[in-house]
């Protein structure tokens, strides 16, 4: 029989009326995969880039050699890390509210991702620079971001750094290793490969970060920077976090037949690590690793953060038009806060009456500065504007241009 | 005071800014071990070595976004395209990160990065290596956009954007690299030698953005020009015999609207002229400020001649430059009216 070309269309595992099958995805075994030497070479990678590395085990408990990395450390940073994570969902849960009641435009939650930001940042130091997409919010919770400026960019009101210039999300915090947020998707992953070459050109002991979703994967910076990252091995650590969806495009669609988007950048002459994103111990671990490579002047790494978009893409979003609605409670490797909630409690560092009372405490703190933020007004309730402001900045120094114009506005 | 084409003036400029300012690296295709395909950073990698001056894949885009990310730390990048036409993969770049970088983070991050390109035609470069970008870059809020005419406002100019704390896309007219050109291609090509503007200072001075320059006085008219077309427009006065005064713009933003007023306002005329394709070129927006600031000074209606809206051809490359006959041709409808 003749053969004939047909057309590849990648399909998610299951649709809104389907149940939740993750069953194609190889998750592995907590603790299997080993440590690699911090020089190791892309073409020794080729386990860490297929395979999932994994530390807490299905019980809780943490183990292999990834575990011991991190072993000597205090249950202190753990507690910490739940609180960070549970700000986070706090944060989240309250302006998804305020949007719903019309306080702000746009919101956009990152339930399910929070492990992968709030560990990453906690191994880095003052002076590395996060190149992140709008959905790290994690790394300024995890860097002891003020809340104010936070919800005040979210309100866009007195209590917004921006003065009100950037859509709600788009943070910004030099001082905090937060690079000003774009919005068009992509572009900020070849400007932490020319930030971390800053770095090594001018010696300053500091490494950059950039961060994509798994569907930014298919724009022409990824290449850029995984390109240039090759040639000129700066500190930079390339992530790629993969949660499974691009808004309603099933992430297939950007990773075509590649097995993994971390093998992808092994092809660069990257070497790359995939890692459960749900899994604090893990991301601490490998986030570590990475860092010291990267400081040490082993040059960049890719890391595949294997996660799972628990919630909308945004406040615009309705996810249950594509995927089962159930499909979040299906995900394999659970949800991160529960995860590392369990782990602590087998260590005997923490309880079920301690995790009630920090949910609460995350939740009243939060709500307290967001009601005082709140009160210099909202969407509903606008606190008073400055138009004239909306020519600041464009240039350091004003042009005659832009002078005639803001008269002509009459401010 | 020595002489140097705009080619050695542009070096000059790169070589005083990477002596004085370590912040300063230049990179590009080509610009590194060979000094670039048109040689505008020739020796340069050798003076000062390749972590200040290196070569890059081809990508434009990675080129910009490198640049931002150098920027946005503190250094100071003179990135090159090779030609003009080739800037497109960076437009997303420059266009929605280079120039907002400043503006979105409300000052807590800035980009002081220089884009230089190759621009214009009249070299039989064909469609792609012949085009004038410039109104594409002029259209948008945050970038600065300059074009020299001489390599003494080209070196001072150069210098100015490099020290400048936001994005600028440096234009050069590669037709002036070697020589001024009046359009008159069978003519026999001059160099810079014998030309004042090729008399280029030593070490570093600076021509400040946002200044142009009244190239010739006169009292009939009034000639809107940038780079090859200042030339052009020198060649079309002493055609047609008239009085104009020739404005070389030098900077298309921010625009010396100051300089241009003072003069529609006294001769009462205006003709503008681009190498650029007419529609939505910055003609056009030449045009409409004139209007603006000057319509009761004005004794005839202003006239623009420009590269056709086709793209730039090859065999017929004379055909579709805007010449001196096409601008004396105007010059004289400017004066009939």
């Amino acid at each position: 029989m003749k053969k004939t070309a047909k057309l590849h269309f990648p399909q998610p595992p299951a649709r809104p009326d389907e149940t939740p099958d993750f069953s194609a995805h190889d998750i592995g075994v907590a603790g299997a995969i080993g440590v690699p030497p911090l020089d190791i070479q892309a073409k020794d990678a080729r386990e860490y880039a297929n395979g999932l590395i994994r530390v807490m085990d299905d019980d809780g408990n943490a183990v292999g050699p990834w575990a011991d990395l991190i072993k000597g450390r205090d249950a202190s940073t753990l507690r910490q890390g739940l609180r960070d994570m549970l700000r986070m969902r706090a944060i989240d849960k309250r302006m998804l509210n305020a949007q719903r009641q019309g306080k702000t435009s746009f919101y956009l939650q990152c339930t399910g991702e929070e492990a992968i930001g709030c560990a990453f940042q906690r191994q880095l130091q003052t002076g590395d620079m996060n190149f992140p997409t709008y959905r790290q919010q994690t790394l300024l919770v995890a860097a002891d971001y003020p809340l104010e400026p936070l919800f005040g960019q979210l309100y866009s009101n007195s209590y917004d750094p921006m003065q009100g210039k950037q859509l709600p999300i788009m943070h910004s915090s030099r001082k905090h290793g937060f690079f000003t947020i774009s919005g068009n998707l992509g572009t900020q992953y070849i400007q932490a490969v020319g930030w971390a070459m800053a770095n090594a050109l001018t010696g300053d002991g500091n490494i950059a970060a950039g961060w994509i979703g798994d569907g930014a994967t298919a724009s022409n910076d990824f290449h850029s920077a995984m390109l240039c990252a090759s040639v000129y091995q700066p500190p930079v650590i390339l992530n790629i976090v993969n949660n499974q969806w691009a808004i309603s495009t099933y992430t297939g669609v950007a990773s075509g037949k590649s097995r993994t988007y971390a093998a992808r950048a092994r092809g660069y002459g990257i070497p790359a690590l995939r890692v459960d994103g749900n899994d604090y111990l893990a991301v601490a671990a490998v986030s570590t690793w990475a860092i010291q490579r990267a400081r040490e002047g082993f040059g960049p790494v890719a890391i595949e953060w294997f996660t799972y978009r628990a919630a909308a893409h945004s406040t615009s979003d309705d996810p249950s038009a594509y995927r089962p609605k159930n499909e979040a409670a299906a995900w394999p490797l659970g949800d991160p806060i529960e995860r590392l909630k369990t782990h602590l409690i087998s260590l005997g560092e923490w309880s079920q009456e301690r995790h009630t009372q920090a949910e609460a405490e995350a939740l009243d703190e939060v709500t307290a500065v967001q009601k005082t933020v709140e009160s210099a007004g909202t969407l509903v309730n606008p606190g008073p504007t400055s138009p004239a402001t909306m020519f600041d900045g464009v240039y350091a120094e004003m042009p005659p241009h832009l002078r005639r114009q803001r008269q002509e506005m009459g401010v | 005071m020595p002489t140097m084409t705009m080619i050695e003036a542009l070096r000059d400029a790169m070589d005083v800014k990477l002596t004085q300012d370590p912040s300063v690296v230049v990179f590009g295709e080509d610009v590194g071990y060979f000094g670039g395909v048109f040689r505008c950073t020739a020796g340069l990698q050798e003076k000062h070595g390749q972590t200040r001056v290196f070569d890059t894949p081809i990508n434009e885009s990675a080129i910009a976004g490198m640049a931002i990310g150098m920027a946005a730390h503190g250094m100071r990048p003179c990135v090159e395209v090779q030609f003009a036409d080739y800037v497109f993969p960076a437009y997303d770049q420059l266009t929605q990160e280079a120039s907002r970088i400043r503006y979105r983070s409300n000052g807590q991050f800035t980009c002081p990065m220089v884009v230089r390109m190759p621009t214009g035609g009249g070299i039989f470069g064909g469609q792609t290596h012949s085009q004038s970008p410039e109104a594409v870059f002029t259209h948008v809020s945050g970038l600065k956009t300059v074009i020299p005419s001489t390599p003494y406002d080209a070196k001072g100019l150069l210098i100015a954007a490099i020290e400048d704390p936001d994005p600028v896309i440096f234009l050069e007219p590669k037709r002036l690299y070697n020589g001024p050109f009046d359009g008159n291609h069978k003519g026999k090509s001059v160099g810079w030698g014998s030309h004042p503007a090729g008399q280029v200072p030593e070490g570093h001075y600076v021509v400040p953005i946002g200044k142009a320059d009244v190239r010739r006085e006169g009292h009939d008219l009034t000639i809107l020009a940038y780079g090859t077309m200042v030339y052009v427009a020198e060649a079309a006065v002493a055609q047609a015999g008239i009085d104009a005064e020739i404005i070389d713009l030098r900077s298309l933003v921010p625009l010396d609207l100051e300089t241009i007023q003072a003069s529609v306002e006294k001769t009462g005329r205006c003709v503008v002229v681009h190498e650029a394709t007419r529609t939505s070129g910055f003609g056009a927006e030449l045009i409409s400020e004139v209007q603006e600031a000057c319509f009761w000074h004005l004794q005839s209606p202003i006239q623009r001649v420009t590269g056709w809206d086709a793209p730039y051809p090859h065999a017929t490359e004379w055909d579709y430059f805007p010449g001196p006959d096409r601008l004396a041709r105007a010059l004289i409808k400017a004066m009939e009216d």
